[in-house]
């Protein structure tokens, strides 16, 4: 093989960037954070989730290269497009396989997904299930608005019974996916609820989850003001509704009490439903790691494969 | 048996010993009676030996047991294919007999377990019958309680016998395989070993002797294609990739689930084929070129999302272990049936590099090439082999590793700005920059899967499709551009040429060889860059009256497999024609040579 074909150019040397120790790095203003111009409807739910996402950026003060946001395909799903850090924008439902490739090699960044109930619980409901089982460590947003906006008005996995859509003309008729028992029974090692018309919630669940050493998922109800107006109004005291917080004594350890929990009718509960400390994923494969790489300690990696090598002669 | 024509006197009746350059062993019984092991004894003991190997292997696709073949092709010379008729058949039941006598060539030695198998009389006149109660002299060396267990090493040792084998090497690859294990289970294969050995076949007529083989530079390896295929992408600086189970890929992922720890690595299983290559392509985005790969109907199922790697020009490498198709298909047999999903599966327009090893030493080193591709392109490349060339094995001389590996963590010094997409770079060849980076103008990139401006932001603009369709085209022609012109097989002008593609290419040359002995104008080329093609074929095809197109696949509606539909549509050239076939077996040198005979004479289809 010619060295023409593959030769990939160096990229030109150091750059004379200012190579401030990562702690006298100032947090990033809303200005650096912005992108692109947010695309969704005026009045939309995302806008809110979109801006707590900003402060939490700044609040935490994380920096412009170790911050990666995923999406899939949806209204909500344009996010990356928003957020002035490296992004990736895949395919309908398949976010968290993507992120976790990401995730799984790559221990020194902070990945966040953000997705609609679509991606999560329909086209994707299968990753969800496996990366809440792996607990592969990133923080997932589902921008939940019981409907699919982006192709204009059909039945979600979690529109109600009832609700009319373009492909439910008379009503929905199937059981809606009920997020927190679907995350939770799937294995989800923190699972939250919470609404984009209270920013102050949204933003403590959004910092709890960036902590949480796992799969962490929020719910996050976000109202699509073209295609389900006033879904969400029970959930806002603003609204005439109102916003009932998990139970202060209620034990995010306990299973059984958070899938009660969950059981509530609209609009339930809002805060942590579930928390556990379960070994990660990423956690399981650096000891797996770590026990063999002490077999080859010392040997470089030609070395290692010339072993192998030996065993096959 | 390729006899020399010098036989050592005998005398007292002992056996002749015949001097021999090859011969060609088959094992008929069960797929559990460990006759794989037989045969990977066999070819790793002529890797010691500085012989050339060559196996083929049947397996049932049924849970559990079904017949099973293991065919073993040893030569001092060079050995292009795994043979198309045997010099022994080792036949354990009455189906192994009567089902495989027929790929024993007239005259050769069927040895078989006297306790399972009647033989026909008729056939006694045509082939020389040995029998040995195989089954029962086992379990007599070795104790009643191994029931089937040991008898292939018995017969191991009956082989070894009769082609007078090296005892202390084949000991020592008994010993290796049985290291760690039980102390007493290497006693009782020593024991049925030793057994089979001593037995004495008193009416065997002639032992043989393998010639000297020609001094090979350094040591060999043996392994199987997809073992070669695994540590080729270890060596190319492979460290992440996911998966999910498929025959024949799974050998694959599994040996990759293994090994990658030791270098910092991880292999994923995943839930299903698109998250397998959803989270590869997270790995490729996460700096390092990853790996996903499947057979047939997995590589249906990553369509999608190959697509989203050639749109948001990410390197990956898929390797495509094809089967026979479509749908669930005959998972453990051989078709060449998937390079149209390879190079056009998904919607739009998707250029992607397709590449395909020609045989096991060659899945090695292509799949450093596939790394090196996709790196420097930005693009999916798909390795093509075969359920053939994934399980047979080959000696080949050792690669020199510490030359070869590669180092390809990924670069995360700052920038001053970056386009993932640029529209100015040469020959639209670009590389993204991982996570991690820092990028001075503080402007980030989006890998996206929407058409985009440079920056990976969604555009709508047709100017801005149009160039960047053009983009991730002219990176794939700049790369055709750059390939080396494949070289012909025998002369560069004739009657015939015969192409082909992947696993092929030994039964081809061998076509050839045998063609031209006779006196035919026979040659042929291997095309191992299926998308984009090298050049110079269009040269190559004009040194012939008759280009014939040898693959494993249907003639399709046209009348054409699917390399030949894509040359013919490539070249406009009317002298292209096929020769497929979809037994789900590889080639026979000889059915090569009759088709081409018989396609020949029936000169060019009219339409």
């Amino acid at each position: 093989m010619s060295n023409s074909l593959t030769e990939i150019p160096a990229r030109g040397g150091n750059l004379a960037v200012a190579t401030l120790p990562e702690s006298e790095r100032k947090g990033l203003t809303k200005k650096e954070i912005a992108a692109d111009h947010p695309t969704w409807c005026p009045g939309c739910g995302d806008f809110s989730v979109l801006a707590l996402y900003f402060k939490l950026i700044e609040k935490r003060k994380m920096v412009h290269e170790k911050i990666t946001t995923v999406a899939g395909i949806g209204c909500s799903s344009r996010f990356p497009y928003f957020v002035q850090a490296h992004g990736v924008h895949y395919i309908h439902g398949r976010a968290l396989p993507f992120a976790s490739g990401i995730s799984l090699s790559r221990p020194d960044l902070h990945v966040f997904v953000f997705g609609g109930d679509g991606d999560a619980f329909s086209i994707g409901g299968n990753h969800v299930n496996h990366t809440a089982r792996k607990n592969i460590k990133m923080t997932y947003v589902i921008m939940d608005n019981f409907v699919y906006g982006l192709t204009k008005k059909q039945t979600s996995p979690t529109s109600p019974i009832g609700f009319k859509s373009k492909t439910d003309i008379w009503g929905a008729v199937d059981q809606p996916i009920n997020p927190m028992k679907q995350l939770i029974s799937a294995g989800a090692t923190f699972v939250a609820r919470t609404t984009a018309t209270n920013p102050n919630h949204l933003l403590q669940m959004m910092e709890a989850a960036m902590d949480h050493d796992g799969f962490s998922v929020i719910e996050c109800l976000s109202e699509c003001v073209e295609f389900y107006e006033g879904a969400f109004d029970a959930a806002n005291p603003r609204k005439g509704g109102v916003f009932n917080q998990v139970p202060a004594d209620h034990d995010v350890t306990d299973e059984v009490a958070a899938y009660k929990l969950a059981s509530d009718p609209f609009p339930g509960h809002f805060g942590i439903f579930y928390k556990v400390n379960r070994a990660t994923k990423n956690a399981n494969e650096a000891k797996i790691n770590a026990t063999l790489q002490e077999k080859v300690k010392g040997l470089k990696d030609w070395q290692i494969l010339q072993k192998s090598f030996e065993r096959l002669k | 048996m390729s006899e020399s024509t010098v036989t050592a006197p005998t005398s007292g009746g002992a056996p002749k010993i015949s001097k021999i350059s090859e011969a060609i062993i088959r094992i008929a019984g069960n797929s559990q009676d460990g006759i794989q092991a037989i045969g990977g004894f066999l070819a790793r003991l002529a890797g010691r030996s500085e012989q050339e190997v060559m196996t083929f292997m049947t397996i049932p696709s049924t849970i559990s047991g079904g017949p099973s073949i293991f065919q073993v092709r040893i030569g001092s010379g060079e050995v292009l294919s795994s043979g198309d008729e045997a010099d022994v058949l080792l036949a354990f039941y009455q189906h192994s007999y009567e089902g495989h006598i027929d790929s024993l060539k007239k005259g050769g030695i069927v040895l078989y377990d006297s306790g399972h198998v009647e033989p026909n009389p008729e056939w006694t006149k045509d082939y020389h019958h040995v029998g040995v109660a195989i089954s029962g002299l086992t379990v007599e060396a070795i104790g009643g309680t191994a029931k089937d267990k040991g008898k292939n090493i018995y017969s191991l040792g009956l082989i070894a016998k009769m082609f007078d084998l090296n005892v202390a090497k084949l000991e020592k690859l008994v010993a290796e395989r049985f290291t760690g294990k039980d102390e007493s289970i290497l006693k009782n294969a020593l024991a049925a070993f030793h057994a089979g050995y001593s037995y004495s076949m008193g009416n065997l007529i002639e032992t043989f002797q393998f010639m000297d083989a020609q001094k090979k530079k350094g040591h060999q390896v043996v392994m199987n294609g997809n073992e070669a295929l695994s540590y080729g992408l270890i060596a190319a600086g492979v460290r992440f990739g996911a998966g999910y189970p498929i025959t024949p890929w799974s050998d694959v992922m599994e040996l990759l689930r293994r090994e990658l720890p030791k270098y910092g690595g991880s292999f994923i299983q995943t839930e299903d084929e698109i998250a397998a290559v959803s989270m590869a392509l997270g790995g490729s985005y996460a700096g390092r070129v990853a790996v996903t790969g499947s057979s047939g109907p997995g590589i249906s199922l990553k369509t999608e999302a190959i697509g989203w790697g050639v749109m948001a020009e990410m390197p990956l490498v898929i390797c495509d272990i094809q089967r026979g198709g479509p749908s669930t298909g005959m998972p453990t047999n051989v078709e060449q049936s998937d390079l149209n999903i390879a190079v056009n599966g998904g919607h739009g327009d998707s250029p992607r590099v397709v590449i395909a090893p020609t045989n096991v030493e060659d899945c090695f080193y292509m799949a450093i090439e596939a790394v090196n591709i996709a790196r420097k392109y930005s693009v999916p490349v798909v390795i093509l082999s075969d359920q053939a060339i994934s399980t047979r094995i080959e000696a080949f001389e050792e690669p020199d590793l510490e030359k070869i590996c590669q180092d390809i963590t990924p670069d995360l010094s700052p920038v001053a700005d970056h386009k993932p997409y640029s529209l100015s770079a040469a020959d639209g060849i670009t590389q993204h920059v991982a996570p991690g980076t820092r990028i001075q103008s503080g402007k980030y990139p989006i890998a996206t899967g929407l058409e985009h401006d440079e920056l990976g932001h969604p555009t709508g603009s047709p100017k801005l499709h149009m160039q960047m369709v053009a983009k991730r085209r002219k990176k794939l022609q700049a790369l055709g551009e750059s390939l080396p012109v494949p070289t012909v097989y025998g002369p560069a002008e004739g009657n015939v040429l015969l192409v082909g593609w992947g696993s092929t290419q030994g039964p081809i040359r061998e076509a050839v060889d045998r063609a031209r002995a006779a006196g035919d104008s026979v040659s042929s080329v291997h095309i191992k860059h299926i998308n984009p093609l090298p050049p110079g074929l269009e040269n190559i095809f004009a040194g012939f009256n008759h280009v014939f197109v040898v693959e494993m696949n249907d003639e399709g509606l046209y009348g054409y497999g699917q390399l030949g539909a894509l040359l013919r549509a490539r070249y406009c050239d009317p002298k292209i024609r096929g020769i497929t076939k979809t037994d789900g077996l590889t080639f026979r040198v000889r059915e090569i040579l009759e088709r081409a005979k018989s396609t020949v004479a029936a000169g060019v289809r009219k339409l």
